[in-house]
């Protein structure tokens, strides 16, 4: 059979349900493919939009997102995609198409290259040689995506191989002799950790992306209530424990709460599940949690004393280390009243500093109220996509995710334009399930060409913009930290986002007044189809509270 | 360690951090790789990108056709070697490093010394070839080429022997190591 025929099979052999691409001329032959190949394909407007809705796709099922563009500029415009599923560890397989292969060097008509300009933003990349490897690789990208700490991987296809014919069998192994993921964790080292444990007066649990990854909510529940372990959660591991919960201290890092920051802050012992210290979350690092002594549970081994040295480190994915130290934390029965000045001290922050905004008094929109509304209209049971900026931090502050794969954004890498395609791969691959966007008003407008794919394929994803007419973080930043001079952040009242979700066949709101929000959100998310609406919010509120760039926890503002 | 349970107790004040943080000695890297097209520009690309700075690197075939050996060599001092090497692990073309230790550890690198001799100069230049068990490899009327190996020291000290004659070019291979004894590298 063509090569191209058998991607198509080794696609189905992965349990492949949906490809999110769009056809050039290099990967002509794969399109071919598709007539007959018996793999949805959704077509994206632009190839940024399939890279994100792959992203959605994966983020929302654990399952591998896949995504498919031509050559050059198709493969191009998958560059933010792929360093956004890299730096937030998403499994996704991107395939690519490019130049035949007696075109490459020769700058041919939309050759790119690729496999060069995406090295350092993968976690692996094949470049097709010989038609004959083409099976073997997909299965390999597919396994090296999934497995140990997720990422993206490339498969570039050169358009003479991709129509070459091939003997198609099966692979059913890989072999990778490079490449072996350690997930179990040391044993002797999760008993020195489960004891360290035991010996902590002040201890906190900091878990991130790495427990959602794993799948591993239900061992962390486990784990921190095996004992009253305070619990704090990254951007990225919102929903690994639930919110509303009494050992529940909320997001930590620049926007996260006091009482999370100020317990890392005075923690003798922490406690790091999947979680890379990243500086959002240790703000000035030589200040960052100056008491305490740190256990380090990651699967990838560099993440390891990489920003912070850890004196338990323990290699190994969350789900087997936590089931493991469990276990061992058990066995060795602490007496759980010793943590109860540690948290009464807790119950003090909590007090003193709740989550909170000035409320107004009239119609006005307030922008955390938007997403208490939000929170409210959908039983807090939906998963909720956004971009990057303020309506992030508001909607990871105040919308209490209940479980893991609720939360879809994009931490790492912050890419703008994220939201809708994430939420509509997330509507793909959860048809039955409720997915709300919330997108900031200059974002939205980043990758707005997906509307033409939601209303052509029926994907009735809810849109909800929180519109400021700013660029809303931004302007805050020159407000705070540069004498509050405006500089291009004010977008004005463009587009009218109604007429532009009608010019794309998607329903068009505008909701402006407080007293009816719920309702109204209510209303929309009841109607059929994908809507998108423009909720007008306050213009210039701040993102509080907020640890300033560069400076410790205890240094919180707001 | 003992059973699951046992209650030995165990101080937080004991717990000591990771300290591998910067060693300051400069560190033999010698990293087995598939043969595949690209290997070396990934483990170029690693390194710019991580800010880590190579001080020699030598690539080539091993016994095994399928596999490449990269030596390299990296300041201790300037970089954490801990995580340049486990960075180095995630390339899913890295089968094996090993960061050799100097004392079970022989080195060599080979350099080509143009040294400007005319007559009078000729004599003096090849005996200090011969002390250092250099080979002289091309004669001239005013120039002269010796080929030395050793490590890097020995190397750097016959440089600094013949400058003064008038070194024209020089060129070094970078480091090869190999473990002492039966293990292999």
């Amino acid at each position: 059979m063509r090569a191209v025929d058998a991607v198509m099979e080794c696609l189905k052999a992965e349990g492949v349900e949906v490809v999110f691409g769009l056809p050039g001329g290099a990967n002509l032959p794969t399109y071919d493919a598709f007539v007959h190949g018996g793999i949805r394909h959704i077509l994206v407007r632009h190839e940024a939009g399939g890279g994100h809705a792959a992203e959605g796709y994966a983020k929302a099922t654990g399952k591998v997102g896949v995504a498919f563009a031509t050559s050059g500029p198709g493969a191009t415009n998958l560059l933010t995609p792929i360093c956004d599923a890299m730096m937030d560890s998403v499994p996704v397989v991107f395939i690519t198409g490019q130049v035949r292969t007696e075109l490459l060097g020769t700058d041919g008509f939309q050759e790119a290259d690729t496999i060069g300009i995406t090295m350092p933003v993968v976690k692996h990349s094949f470049m097709i040689q010989h038609p004959t490897e083409i099976p073997r690789a997909i299965h390999e990208a597919f396994h090296i995506a999934r497995s140990g700490r997720p990422g993206p991987v490339l498969v570039d296809i050169p358009m003479d191989l991709s129509r070459a014919e091939i003997e198609y069998e099966p692979v059913s192994d890989v072999h990778l002799p490079g490449y072996q993921p350690k997930l179990e964790g040391n044993q002797k080292q999760i008993r020195q950790a489960a004891k360290a444990l035991a010996s902590s007066q002040r201890p906190v649990i900091y878990a991130g992306g790495g427990v959602v990854n794993a799948n591993a909510s239900a061992e962390l529940i486990d784990f921190a209530t095996s004992d009253r372990f305070p619990v704090t959660c990254t951007l990225m591991g919102l929903g690994a424990f639930p919110a509303p919960h009494a050992q529940w201290l909320g997001m930590l890092g620049m926007h996260g709460t006091r009482a999370a920051n100020y317990a890392m802050d005075e923690a003798d012992l922490i406690c790091a599940v999947g979680a890379r210290f990243d500086d959002r979350i240790t703000g000035k690092l030589s200040e960052f949690a100056p008491r305490a002594k740190f256990i380090h549970i990651d699967v990838d081994p560099a993440e390891i004393s990489k920003n912070v040295p850890a004196h338990i480190p323990i290699v190994g994915d969350a789900k087997h280390v936590l089931a493991k130290l469990v276990v061992e934390y058990r066995a060795i029965g602490a007496d759980p009243a010793r943590l109860e000045a540690w948290w009464s001290r807790i119950e003090g922050w909590r007090a003193k500093y709740p989550l909170g905004y000035e409320d107004s008094s009239d119609a006005e929109i307030k922008p955390q109220y938007m997403i208490q509304a939000l929170y409210e209209a959908t039983g807090g049971e939906a998963i909720v996509t956004s971009d990057v900026g303020q309506h992030q931090m508001w909607t990871a502050q105040y919308y209490d995710f209940p479980a893991p794969r609720r939360w879809i954004n994009s931490g790492g890498l912050g890419t703008m334009g994220f939201g809708l395609p994430a939420a509509m791969g997330a509507q793909v691959a959860c048809p039955d399930q409720l997915v709300c966007c919330v997108a900031g008003d200059g974002s939205v407008q980043m990758n707005a060409q997906e509307l033409a794919t939601c209303a052509q394929n029926r994907i009735p994803i809810k849109v909800f913009i929180m519109n400021n007419g700013y660029l809303g973080m931004v302007r805050q930043w020159q407000e705070l930290f540069w004498d509050g001079k405006y500089s291009h952040v004010d977008m004005g009242e463009f587009p009218d986002f109604v007429k532009l979700a009608e010019a794309y066949g998607v329903t068009g709101m505008r909701f402006t007044d407080k007293r009816t929000l719920v309702q109204d959100m209510r209303r929309a998310i009841a109607t059929d189809g994908p809507v998108l609406v423009d909720v007008r919010v306050t213009r210039e509120e701040n993102t509080y509270p907020m640890i300033p760039a560069g400076h410790a926890a205890r240094e919180m503002v707001g | 360690m003992g059973e699951p349970g046992t209650k030995d107790p165990l101080s937080l004040e004991e717990l000591e951090a990771a300290t591998n943080m910067r060693t300051g000695r400069k560190h033999v890297l010698s990293i087995l790789v598939e043969n595949k097209s690209g290997v070396l520009t990934r483990i170029a690309g690693l390194f710019a990108r991580r800010g880590f700075n190579i001080d020699t690197l030598t690539v080539g075939p091993t016994e095994d056709e399928q596999v490449s050996r990269v030596t390299l060599t990296v300041d201790g001092a300037l970089h954490p070697i801990d995580q340049v090497t486990k960075q180095l692990h995630k390339l899913v073309n890295v089968l094996k490093i090993r960061d050799l230790e100097p004392i079970d550890t022989v080195a060599r690198e080979l350099a080509l010394f143009k040294v400007s001799a005319d007559g009078t100069q000729r004599g003096e230049l090849m005996q200090i070839a011969e002390i250092f068990r250099g080979k002289v490899v091309d004669v001239t009327k005013r120039a002269i080429i010796i080929e030395i190996t050793g490590t890097t020291d020995k190397i750097a000290a016959f440089e600094s022997m013949v400058r003064p004659f008038g070194l024209i070019e020089m060129m070094r291979t970078g480091e090869i190591a190999i473990s002492r004894g039966r293990s292999e590298t």
